[in-house]
């Protein structure tokens, strides 16, 4: 086989260049000359008109045709503004976002603002990469915007005194649970659990004994940090200090609410032991494998779309409180900018976030709009008067905090994440799982206090 | 000595020709390998305390990292788990292809699947294969009247469950190149094993497996790089968990320089990995190759 490959090839290396080769040569040469041209002349075209020109990294964390509404907004900015040209490109998720946005920076290649990971501000920080937003607001109509955002929103994008990321694409977790399981276990469906006792109880009586259907599921994979969240903030405990610095592992409070977590699975047998998949869950939920399920309201449209049964969607309940962290991206705009093409990322970054586009992005996708405003729109309530599940997430910012974020974000977390999984599989206690996490964490940021 | 001017231009020439290959090599291969010990030997750098040379400081709390530990472990099981067995059914599975079976190509075909689906796409089947209750095998248990189990969510097996996956990926990869190996063994050998009365296991024994050395050594190679660097089902199934009881070496690598921008442990760990495949790969061509024979 082989030699006879070896004498096709010489075969076609002797073969000199023919009459039909040259002519084509000749041809290919001119089509590329007046392509050259064409591209020059274009370019001019764009020059005349486009003064500065942005690129915008941007992740997709959920399923769904979210790219093309995010190209869309662009397109409308663009037609608002000719004067500028931004280029929006897809990053892959969050933490590809961030990897390309800063290898595009030391690369030295132009990247005026994206939209990354909120939990990714200090570690942005301490690469030096961006800029705070009070350095670039300049009139009071601009501080005033700052101030229109929900404040829960803006935690996750302010430290030291600064507003370092301005929200764009975010959520919370809610409950979802299957109303028609709900009646047939002889329970109210319009009156899901609302305290953990509760979430139990009902949990009970939503499990069927040969396994078929569970009553509740806790994502324990992907983000076991985020739903951790949820659960502490219930008990009444934040897991870190606003300065990033200082975490809460080892807390009592945290504690317990690792053991409730746990106990949901091998106590109350409500929820299947070992840690749950985030990615099949929504699968489970829809299959009704299971009829409570906590996720983000990232879902909420495909669950809309999707579910073949009459679902509901709550708030978290509570232990000593109702709570759960925020999620999502925030514009960041980097340091490395010429002062025009910050004023151009500004105009581009309120465009984004102004009430009406916040409203749309919040209505084809699920996550919430950013501001008060956003809410008061005509589509967005006219919305959720037909939908009132589209303000769950809303309503329960009241009770909502920041998502776990800082010094040695990425370390930090995965620490607290092995924790949780080293508990929930039955490897560690909860506490001693918990205090070594807290322990590791310590000396991490000891650097930075 | 005096080289006469032809000789030397040979030797120019015969240079020129090694150029374009070498400096594509020291370009993409040996420099990077350099540049991957010189970085392993700082500091991870911030705005507070800027990168610096530290040593053999990274190699030190590398040694005390419990997790390097617990990914080199789960590494060598990873090899151990499916090395020898994706070799033994490649094996069986040539052999049975080679035979004249009715719809042969298509059983080949059947066999090459899983090599032609990327990773990321296998591991995306998988995962519904082992979920919790609705996945294929906990509902073909659940015929048979076993109660359903969470495979990627209990540490016990986890590992088995990503080495069964692997296993599937890679026999029929390997099947391919027994498949050629056993289509160039001259068939006389085989009627002079029936002549004189050889069982079909004595021949297989004595004839085909020596035969087959060679192809195996490289396979082997092969299948032990692979149980290295094949990490890409993991950001689907597990992301190493849970606590790092699916962690293999390359993903924690990847953790280190892109979840946490430690690229400086990172490179530490890659030296280590590197340390490992040049060993193997060492020791595999010298204690196999005197033992194979090249026809």
């Amino acid at each position: 086989m082989f030699a006879k490959m070896r004498k096709t090839l010489t075969r076609l290396a002797v073969r000199k260049p023919n009459r039909r080769n040259q002519e084509m040569f000749a041809k290919t040469r001119k089509t590329l000359t007046r392509l050259a041209m064409a591209a020059c002349f274009s370019t001019v075209a764009v020059v005349a008109q486009a003064s500065t020109e942005l690129t915008m990294y941007y992740p997709v964390a959920v399923g769904g045709p979210l790219t093309k509404i995010v190209d869309g907004l662009v397109a409308d900015f663009m037609k608002e503004n000719p004067d500028i040209k931004a280029n929006a490109i897809y990053a892959g998720n969050y933490n590809d976002a961030r990897i390309k946005a800063l290898a595009a920076l030391k690369a030295g290649e132009p990247a005026q603002l994206s939209v990354m990971f909120s939990i990714d501000i200090y570690e942005l920080i301490e690469q030096d990469a961006i800029v705070a937003f009070d350095d670039i607001v300049s009139t009071s109509e601009e501080k005033a915007w700052l101030e229109s955002f929900y404040p829960t929103l803006m935690q996750n994008g302010r430290t030291a005194g600064k507003t370092w990321g301005i929200p764009f694409q975010r959520s919370t977790i809610v409950m979802y649970y299957n109303k028609d399981a709900f009646r047939a276990a002889g329970l109210d469906p319009e009156n899901p659990p609302a305290t953990w006792n509760e979430l139990v109880e009902v949990g009970k009586k939503l499990t069927k004994a040969d396994g078929s259907q569970w009553g509740a599921m806790i994502p324990s994979t992907g983000y076991p940090y985020w739903m951790f969240g949820a659960l502490t903030m219930q008990n009444d405990q934040v897991l870190m200090n606003n300065a990033g610095d200082t975490t809460y592992f080892d807390a009592p409070a945290t504690v317990e609410a690792l053991e409730f977590w746990k106990n949901l699975g091998s106590k109350h047998k409500v929820m299947p032991e070992g840690t749950i998949e985030w990615g099949t869950l929504r699968k489970n939920f829809l299959e009704g494998k299971t009829a409570i399920m906590w996720h983000s309201t990232g879902n909420l449209t495909v669950v809309k779309k999707k579910a073949k049964f009459d679902f509901g969607v709550a708030m978290l309940p509570a232990s000593k409180r109702r709570g759960t962290p925020t999620g999502g991206g925030n514009f960041y705009i980097f340091k490395k900018t010429t002062p025009e093409e910050r004023v151009a990322a500004m105009k581009l970054i309120k465009f984004m976030t102004s009430p009406e586009r916040s409203a749309e992005w919040s209505m084809k996708t699920g996550y919430m709009g950013v501001s008060p405003a956003a809410y008061e729109t005509q589509k967005l309530q006219d919305y959720v008067k037909g939908f009132p599940y589209a303000a769950v997430a809303r309503d329960q910012l009241e009770f909502a905090t920041a998502e776990l974020s800082t010094f040695q974000t990425g370390r930090v977390r995965k620490l607290l994440d092995d924790a949780i999984q080293a508990a929930l599989t039955g490897s560690k206690t909860p506490a001693a799982a918990l205090q070594e996490a807290q322990a590791q964490a310590k000396r991490l940021l000891k650097p930075y206090r | 000595m005096h080289q006469s001017p032809s000789n030397a231009m040979r030797h120019v020439y015969g240079w020129l020709l090694l150029t374009p290959a070498a400096i594509l090599l020291i370009a993409f291969t040996h420099f990077p390998t350099l540049a991957t010990i010189y970085e392993s030997s700082f500091s991870k750098g911030n705005l507070i305390r800027p990168s610096r040379f530290i040593g053999i400081t990274n190699y030190e709390s590398m040694l005390e990292d419990p997790i390097f530990w617990k990914v080199l472990i789960n590494n060598f099981w990873f090899a151990v788990g499916t090395i020898p067995a994706s070799v033994a059914l490649a094996i069986a599975m040539a052999l049975l292809v080679n035979r004249a079976l009715p719809g042969r190509p298509f059983l080949r075909l059947a066999y090459f699947t899983p090599t032609i689906l990327p990773m990321i796409a296998v591991a995306n089947i998988w995962l519904f294969f082992y979920s919790p209750d609705i996945g294929l095998i906990d509902q073909i248990l659940g015929w048979f009247g076993f109660p359903g189990h969470n495979w990627l969510g209990d540490p016990a097996t986890v590992l088995p469950a990503i080495i069964v996956m692997t296993i599937w990926k890679e026999a029929g990869f390997f099947m391919i190149f027994y498949l050629a190996a056993l289509q160039n063994l001259p068939p006389e050998l085989e009627e002079a094993a029936k002549l004189e009365g050889a069982s079909r296991w004595y021949y297989f024994r004595r004839v085909i497996f020596p035969l087959l050395m060679p192809t195996t050594l490289f396979v082997l190679i092969n299948a032990v790089l692979n149980s290295f660097k094949l990490v890409d089902h993991l950001f689907v199934l597990t992301k190493g968990g849970p606590n790092n009881a699916s962690n293999l070496l390359l993903y924690y690598i990847y953790e280190n320089a892109f979840s946490y921008f430690d690229t400086n442990y990172a490179a530490t760990l890659t030296v280590v990995l590197l340390a490992i495949l040049a060993v193997v790969a060492l020791a595999q061509f010298f204690l196999f190759d005197r033992r194979i024979h090249y026809r």
